[in-house]
């Protein structure tokens, strides 16, 4: 297939992944500002937030200062930041029709009519009375489409382009959430500290839909590295980086059988990351530091991002 | 949509009714008189809204360029097909074949000994300085001396048997889609009508294209042909045609940053590598195709395209430098080229056109501007036009200044009737303007699928079949049997 193609479908997946999980760190944000400040403490959550989704920069550079007003507007509908919810799937749209040949009708459908609503939306009653169902509306769009591509598209080297878009920006995300919140929380016990910090865990829990996953696996407390576990390694869970890493190098596999064997640097890098999180313990990424860990893990991403590109895409 | 604009004229006169004429119903339109009797009250009605919702599902868009809103529109559909019988249709295909021929010679002459130069028979000035001429093509024949691989001949009809050329669209012209698409939604909305009469299929148009463009690969391409169709991407009118036919012709939809060219070869950057391309059947004008030699500030363009195609490494369709054979400028020389390079007579004639460079003309033009349709020799789309008999003496006057200071830029030619087909309309079925466009397919042979693209001036008196101003378009029956 074209390379245009293929890149289309890979950041058009990677948009709507990134839509979806800067509403669920939003809607996080909320609630632990919220909280944060029914418990008195007036520490800057909306920071942390901005962080997590990986536009601090860009905020700081128009922004003095990160309040609650501001974040939402900047990461919600603004267009000029091109992670805000609005850019991500207006991008997602944009890369769609480029390459609509390529969608399966579902597939149109929905990215068409997700960016229809979005389009005539009224902003600023949106922000002021109706931001939490917007986001709970975003991450609906994100998983009707998911579902729509998952259910509709042929088994082919189309799909496999678009399934590396989902994981590589949800892996990204995820690792980003994660290690922001855990900057704040550096745990000093065992067990999670005051109720603060038990709601701030919580909150990164639900964000990833993983509250319940969380008790169900470890019918346990909250505990600082179990969460990390869950969210580093554990297979079960669908926004591991494990469960990620698991995906893309699987479905760049199925890319090298499907072009007769060739294989390149992307191969190898997603095999390493993959066997890392596989075989890894959280035992011993702890002791040696999980922001390092994430750090690392993040320029790999990036890196392996790149290597696609230049293999398949360009 | 469509590229150039094409109003023939505006008029008052009535034209001809390809249905009823003489006080009786013409053969061809028999079968059509007969459907149209048996419908019951608000059948029709209700087919109407159908053929809408189908062209809004099916996604058959044309991109209008204004301001915001929704970019995408459908072009009406009239529900009443447009019928020729075969020996209308024989007498067309034989005088679009012979001015087709005539045209790719005139081309491959203009660019390498330009014999009619030298025998006189057309002037050199408005040829050698005309901007649509190439001197880059110069001294170079595509395979086979197919320069205008699809041609769209629009053609206007004033009598039972005058037809008349309107204009040559030898460059990039589009409309087939819709041809294709009006018999696809006719088939659909009328499954018995289609299949109770011989009317001659057009739906391997693209087996056709495709054919064609095999057929002018490079000589010593290896093996299979790669094709590939170069659009400018999304934001042009025609896309949604551009990716119609590449699907249907199975070949890859590419735009210039897919393209690269490496030792004068073309290669298409594919997930599995570079991937060498032979035919490119490309809907971007000249001036896009290649900023190394042409507008240096193109991005839709292939740098070094146009080298590789000197170098005989690739075949664009179409060619180089076809926009000379369908300038306006040119066009009443047209005729003569039939005479020139086949020795035969015209078999379609030209409208009657007057070259206001030429003082025995322009003084004419002058004092007729009230009968006149006046246009810019290289304007398209229908800018810069005056339709005499519609316009203010104001208007007409500011246009006569215009005139005089730079005569050379127009040509002018009378009003014509165009004939008028049954249409549905608000009040009922009434006759409505139509011209025709014929997509002429030129490789290593010609070939025409019956028909081509009718489209009909939904306004009462209007003569602008132009969809950007209310025009609509209809299906094309060409009949298998004589009537």
């Amino acid at each position: 297939m074209l390379s245009r193609t293929a890149e289309s479908l890979f950041w058009l997946t990677r948009y709507i992944e990134r839509a979806e999980n800067v509403a669920r760190i939003l809607t996080v944000g909320h609630r632990t500002a919220t909280i944060a400040h029914s418990l008195g403490n007036l520490g800057n959550e909306w920071e942390s937030t901005l962080r997590a989704a990986g536009c601090e920069d860009g905020f700081f550079e128009r922004f003095e200062a990160a309040t609650s007003a501001t974040v939402i507007a900047y990461m919600v509908f603004d267009a000029d930041n091109p992670s805000s919810i609005y850019s991500c799937l207006e991008a997602a749209r944009r890369n769609g029709r480029a390459v609509r040949t390529a969608l399966t009708v579902d597939m149109w459908e929905a990215l068409n009519q997700t960016w229809q609503q979005l389009r005539t939306l009224d902003q600023t009653s949106t922000l002021e009375h109706s931001l939490i169902d917007f986001l709970d509306w975003v991450k609906e769009r994100s998983l009707f489409f998911n579902g729509a591509y998952t259910n509709t598209m042929l088994r082919n080297d189309a799909f496999f382009f678009t399934r590396l878009g989902t994981f590589l920006e949800r892996a990204d995300n995820t690792a980003r959430l994660l290690d922001v919140k855990y900057h704040i929380l550096l745990p000093r016990d065992e067990e999670v500290g005051g109720a603060l910090d038990y709601y701030q865990w919580q909150a990164i829990l639900r964000s990833v839909s993983a509250l319940r996953s969380y008790h169900w696996i470890y019918h346990d407390r909250l505990k600082p590295w179990l969460i990390a576990e869950l969210l580093l390694l554990r297979p079960e869970m669908p926004r591991s980086l494990r469960a990620s890493l698991e995906q893309i190098a699987r479905h760049l596999d199925l890319l090298a059988d499907a072009y007769g064997g060739r294989r390149g640097e992307c191969h190898r890098l997603a095999g390493e990351m993959y066997a890392r999180l596989r075989f890894g313990r959280i035992e011993d990424i702890f002791p040696a530091g999980l922001h390092e860990f994430l750090g690392a893990f993040l320029t790999q991403t990036a890196q392996l991002s790149n290597e696609i590109n230049v293999f398949y895409l360009k | 949509m469509m590229g150039r604009e094409t109003q023939a004229a505006a008029g008052h006169s009535a034209g001809f009714d390809e249905m009823h004429h003489a006080g009786a119903c013409r053969a061809p339109y028999e079968i059509i008189r007969d459907w149209l009797e048996g419908l019951p009250p608000d059948f029709l009605l209700r087919k109407h809204a159908e053929a809408e919702l189908l062209f809004r599902r099916i996604g058959v868009t044309f991109t209008v360029y204004s301001e915001g809103g929704d970019l995408e529109r459908t072009i009406p559909f009239d529900i009443i097909p447009r019928v020729l019988d075969a020996d209308e249709w024989a007498f067309l295909e034989r005088g679009l074949r012979q001015r087709v021929r005539a045209l790719n010679a005139f081309l491959v002459d203009i660019y390498n000994g330009r014999e009619i130069l030298r025998a006189g028979r057309i002037p050199q000035a408005p040829i050698l300085l005309n901007a649509s001429f190439r001197p880059e093509m110069q001294n170079f024949t595509p395979v086979h001396g197919a320069y205008t691989h699809v041609a769209g001949i629009d053609i206007v009809r004033l009598g039972p048997r005058e037809f008349y050329v309107l204009e040559d669209n030898c460059r990039v012209p589009s409309g087939v889609s819709y041809m294709l698409e009006n018999r696809e939604a006719m088939t659909r909305l009328f499954p018995g009508l289609l299949g109770h009469h011989r009317v001659a299929p057009i739906s391997h148009y693209p087996e056709e294209l495709l054919d064609t463009l095999r057929s002018v690969a490079p000589p010593h391409c290896p093996g299979d042909p790669t094709v590939a169709l170069l659009t400018p991407g999304i934001f042009n009118s025609a896309y949604y045609e551009h990716s119609f036919l590449a699907d249907e012709m199975g070949i890859e939809l590419v735009e210039g940053a897919d393209l690269f060219i490496d030792d004068n070869i073309v290669f298409v950057r594919t997930t599995e590598g570079p991937r060498r391309v032979d035919v490119l059947y490309r809907r971007v004008d000249d001036d896009f195709l290649d900023p190394l030699t042409f507008r240096s500030d193109s991005t839709l363009g292939v740098p070094g395209l146009f080298g590789a195609y000197r170098a005989g490494n690739v075949t664009l369709a179409n060619a180089v430098g076809t926009s000379i054979a369908d300038d306006k400028s040119i066009y009443p020389y047209v005729p003569e080229m039939v005479r020139f390079y086949l020795g035969e007579e015209p078999l379609l004639a030209n409208v009657p056109t007057f070259d206001c460079g030429r003082a025995e003309d322009f003084s004419y033009v002058l004092s007729h501007l009230e009968d006149l349709v006046v246009k810019e020799a290289r304007g398209s789309g229908g800018y810069g036009m005056l339709v005499g008999p519609q316009a203010s003496a104001a208007e007409r006057e500011t246009f006569a200044a215009r005139l005089r200071a730079r005569p050379g830029d127009y040509i002018a030619q009378p009003t014509l009737a165009l004939s008028t087909c049954p249409t549905y309309v608000e009040s009922g079925i009434a006759p409505r303007h139509v011209d025709l466009r014929p997509f002429v397919l030129v490789g290593k042979k010609i070939h025409i699928v019956p028909g081509g693209l009718t489209r009909v001036a939904l306004r009462e008196g209007s003569l602008v079949v132009n969809s950007s101003q209310g025009g609509g378009t209809k299906d094309t029956w060409v009949l298998e049997t004589r009537c």
